[in-house]
């Protein structure tokens, strides 16, 4: 059978990076086909060939046999390609109805047939198991249904190839979940699927077939059947890869951050942290367990002075910094990997070597009085790009024209370089492949080993359980327990972000190694 | 089919070293292209507009010499006029001939005087664009150019007239800082109210425009408190708060306030490029939530930004008056404020490319004069040959169209993917 889409020997030059190298994939009718690679091996310029949205140097694509050309991504979508971005490309005050016939727009006479597009929409909907009310306005929705939304918007322009790049990075695993059933249903109707992920555990779960691309050229292809995590990132990163940390006992030392009884609101000025209390030890990682949008981002936020404390106080290192600014915070030697790195943590615009120094361009060296420093500022990337592994042509490239691993290493890179005494990482390792989740990892690791308090906030609860020495769940905007990490299941964990109390968790789940050993002694 | 995929590959092959060369192209090249373009536009109206011309295409076969003759007749003289009133090129070849030749340098001088008057009237648009692109780079949108010139002329004239007995050396610097000082703190007042209460600077500097015209409007009516007894303008600046002008020959008000205009571009650079202060400015022009993370203080930030960009701009105004007006009358500075915005679009919100646009301007405007005088030719054909620019300055696809440039890079097109997965 002829595949439903061919792509031959594609190669695309960026100034200094053959990301994409003779690529060759094919896509079978009615697969989910999963493109894995490390950050930086030239997936999303791969697909973003395929959109229409780069021209290739070389190659050619076919589709159904056909071989064509596409001009654009309103040519893709005219042959049938259709591309699920990770940052939503939809108009907020819209509703999901005037979201999806935005720039094909039916008419009944001059007016706009709204009715006519909100039926199809609920079609749609049902037939793909796509839950999405058509009349609500996309700014009141959650990230996954934003997501459906998009997809509902590929699929009423009849794509019947539909890529994903890093659909699942942003959503909570329940949402995840749910995405996956979605694909699963379009699978069975015939719509062919791309599927970008770095998570292998997924790709394994939902993908027929896996090709692997490391620096711009095709590894390998297989079957998901008969592959592991262990082979996948093997094949991946071409070593084997540590998929657990392995970690001493915590050496704990004092309280760093002292958080006491504190209320923050959020953007829509509802109460998002409702008196919390918090308390982290030097030498300890303290991962914050909890399902997204129950208060963790506010929290952290209030901490590193990003946002106003309604009540209560943030004490570090015994000084009171409730409602200091940023810069008092950081000087107090606080990190921080914020959660939306191109919206907190980057300068897109800004090249690589000034995206490093964004928070102390103006303390020596880097600054010399009120000069810059240039040769300082310079000097210093080239070591940083190497330790972490941070894959570009050069320091001088706008971090915009990096790869989205790579972005998020930029920022790790900075933040870990300081002298510090707390550390918090939120969602440090959102978007990076296998191998730079062990480096970063063992870099969290090292940093506790050093005396640092580390926070870490993730909705990888696999990332909390392996790293974490204390776990405190939060729900609603309160810790409803904080426990020993080796105390607890992973189920019990979970059952405690969905609001069941401690007691109610340890008697409904599996236990842990550790109970189950209090047990037999 | 695959002549086509041929051709595409050599040019994305190309793509790589050319993508340097790509910046530079859109620098140079389609500022250059621009200005031809509207330049050759600009002909054509000025051909629809002459009756005699357009009579001669309707009778086209009759006499088609003739036709084509007119035309050229009347574009040149146009043109021509306006280079003899911005430049004078063929007058200053004379001149040196005439001076090499051991006749003096008087004929020379007096070919001078155009290209002198273009740099002169450059001198407030480099200021202005400055003061807008400067902003620019900080993310705020300046369109208050108008208002903090006003204010800076009447500050500096007023100490220029009232403040007596200063020795040249003392005056001048103290009339200029009159003129920054007042500007600055005028243009503060948008920052602050943008800080502090959210509102919008781009109202904010419109209604402030109007303000500093009503002020200067009540300040300077006949009797007024800064006004002579019998006319609505200020009394004259004192010859000690002068900026000197450097030529005796009669017309060239060629001044040292040019050089000073030099000098500011470079400092505006240095401040953008070099300073700490500018680097939190870039930023938070950048990304402004980047920015509060990284711990600048944004909104004392916005409050510098305007204060300095304000003292541009009334650097525009002080310097236009200290050195060619040397008083300040009602509607002193009539548009130029707006203009601005036009410059620093057009350099890019560079400084050394505002300075490029400035000469243009000031250029175009001192040969449209002249283009009016000897062509009658209307001075708005070249209100319009800037704007039209100004469009392609803006829209550079369509000079890219037009001459089938190729695109640079897909960097500088719209981003479309954003994200985790990019
Ligand atoms: N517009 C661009 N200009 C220059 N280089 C680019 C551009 N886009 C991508 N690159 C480079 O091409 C390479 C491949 O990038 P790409 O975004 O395809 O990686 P990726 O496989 O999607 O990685 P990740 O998993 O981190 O998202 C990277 O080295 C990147 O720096
Ligand atoms: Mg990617």
């Amino acid at each position: 059978m002829t595949p439903v889409l061919d792509l031959r020997n594609i190669t695309k030059q960026f100034p200094g990076v053959l990301a994409n190298d003779h690529i060759n994939l094919t896509l079978e009718e009615g697969e989910i086909h999963a493109l894995l690679g490390e950050n930086g091996a030239g997936k999303s310029t791969l697909m973003n060939i395929l959109y229409g949205l780069y021209n290739p140097d070389e190659g050619e694509i076919h589709i159904r046999g056909q071989r064509t050309q596409i001009s654009g991504p309103t040519d893709a979508i005219r042959q049938g390609i259709g591309m699920v971005h990770q940052h939503f490309m939809l108009v907020p005050v819209l509703t999901v109805t005037e979201n999806v016939m935005l720039g094909e727009e039916p008419t009944k006479g001059a007016i706009l047939d709204r009715k006519l597009v909100a039926e199809r929409i609920r079609e749609l909907s049902r037939r793909h198991g796509l839950e999405v009310d058509p009349d609500a306005r996309v700014e009141n929705l959650s990230v996954g249904v934003r997501q459906r939304v998009e997809i509902i918007k590929v699929l009423y322009r009849k794509a019947n190839i539909l890529i994903l790049d890093e659909p699942t990075a942003v959503l909570t695993p329940q949402e995840a979940d749910d995405l996956f059933e979605i694909l699963r249903s379009l699978r069975k109707q015939g719509v062919s699927i791309i599927f970008i992920s770095h998570k292998l555990r997924e790709v394994l779960e939902l993908a027929d077939r896996v090709t692997v691309i490391r620096r711009g050229r095709v590894i390998g292809e297989t079957k998901t059947a008969g592959a592991s995590q262990a082979t996948l990132a093997e094949m991946m990163v071409g070593r084997q890869v540590a998929l657990t940390v392995s970690k001493h006992a915590a050496t704990v030392g004092d309280a760093i951050v002292q958080v006491n009884n504190l209320k923050v609101l959020d953007n829509r000025l509802q109460i998002a942290v409702n008196g919390a209390d918090l308390e982290v030890r030097a030498g300890e990682i303290m991962g914050i367990a909890g399902v997204q949008g129950n208060g963790q981002t506010e929290l952290i936020e209030a901490i590193t002075g990003l946002r106003t404390v309604q009540q209560g106080s943030v004490k570090l290192a015994g000084q009171d910094v409730t409602n200091a600014s940023p810069r008092r915070v950081t000087e107090c030697g606080v990190g921080h990997i914020p959660e939306d790195r191109q919206e907190d943590g980057l300068v897109l615009s800004f090249p690589i070597y000034d995206n490093l120094i964004i928070n102390s361009y103006y303390r020596q060296p880097y600054a010399k009085g009120l000069v810059v420093n240039q040769k300082a500022i310079e000097g210093q990337a080239g070591a940083l790009i190497e330790k972490f592994d941070i894959r570009t042509p050069g320091a001088e490239v706008p971090v915009s024209n990096l790869s989205g691993g790579n972005q998020q290493k930029v920022i790790i890179a900075r933040e870990l370089n300081r002298p510090l005494k707390l550390l918090i990482a939120n969602q440090p390792t959102r978007g990076l492949d296998v191998g730079s989740i062990e480096f970063i990892h063992k870099q969290l690791v090292e940093k506790r080993d050093d005396g640092v308090a580390v926070l870490l906030v993730s909705a990888e609860l696999d990332e909390i359980m392996g790293l974490a020495d204390r776990i405190a769940v939060m729900f609603k905007g309160k810790f409803t327990a904080i426990v020993d990490a080796k105390t607890v299941s992973k189920e019990q964990v979970g059952l405690m972000m969905a609001g069941n109390t401690l007691e109610e968790a340890l008697a409904n789940a599996p236990r842990s190694a550790v109970q189950q050993q209090e047990i037999i002694t | 089919m695959s002549k086509k995929a041929a051709t595409q590959s050599s040019t994305a092959k190309e793509a790589h070293p050319a993508k340097k060369q790509g910046g530079v192209m859109n620098a140079i090249l389609i500022p250059l292209l621009a200005v031809i373009t509207a330049l050759i536009i600009g002909a054509i109206l000025i051909l629809v507009t002459e009756k005699t011309v357009v009579n001669a295409w309707l009778h086209f076969f009759d006499n088609p010499g003739a036709a084509l003759k007119l035309t050229w007749k009347s574009v040149s003289t146009a043109y021509g006029a306006m280079l003899e009133g911005a430049l004078n090129p063929g007058g200053i070849v004379k001149g040196i001939g005439v001076a090499l030749r051991g006749g003096g340098t008087q004929d020379l001088a007096v070919a001078m005087v155009p290209l002198a008057e273009s740099l002169t009237q450059s001198v407030p648009y480099i200021f202005a664009g400055l003061a807008v692109a400067f902003a620019f780079q900080g993310g705020l949108f300046n369109i208050g150019g108008e208002g903090q010139m006003l204010v800076g002329a009447l500050c500096s004239v007023y100490v220029g007239f009232k403040v007596t007995g200063l020795p040249w050396a003392i005056h001048l610097p103290l009339a200029l800082l009159a003129g920054l000082a007042g500007s600055a703190l005028w243009a503060m007042i948008v920052g602050a109210l943008k800080a502090y209460t959210g509102a919008h600077e781009v109202i904010n500097t419109i209604m402030m425009n109007w303000i500093a015209i009503s002020l200067s409007t009540w300040l300077l009516k006949v009797g007024g408190p800064m006004a002579r007894p019998d006319v609505p303008v200020t009394p004259p600046v004192l010859e000690s708060a002068w900026i000197p002008r450097l030529f005796t020959t009669p017309g060239n008000r060629f001044h040292l306030g040019f050089f000073l205009a030099l000098f500011v571009v470079w400092l505006v650079w240095w401040l953008l490029y070099k300073s700490t202060l500018g680097f939190q400015i870039r930023m938070v022009g950048a990304n402004p939530k980047a920015a509060k993370y990284s711990g600048v203080n944004v909104k004392r930030l916005w409050i510098i930004i305007m204060g300095i960009s304000g003292s541009l701009a009334g650097l525009a105004g002080t310097v236009q008056t200290l050195a060619v007006d040397r008083w300040v009358g009602v509607g002193f500075s009539s548009g130029m404020g707006f203009d601005a915005i036009a410059l620093a679009l057009l350099g890019k919100n560079h400084p050394v490319g505002v300075l490029m646009a400035a000469l243009l301007f000031g250029t175009l405007k001192n040969g449209a004069t002249r283009m009016q005088s000897v062509a009658q030719i209307p001075v708005d054909i070249i209100t319009i040959v800037i704007a039209l620019v100004i469009v392609f300055i803006a829209a550079p696809e369509i000079i890219r169209t037009l001459y089938r440039l190729r695109k640079g890079s897909i960097s500088e097109g719209p981003v479309f993917t954003k994200g985790w997965g990019s």
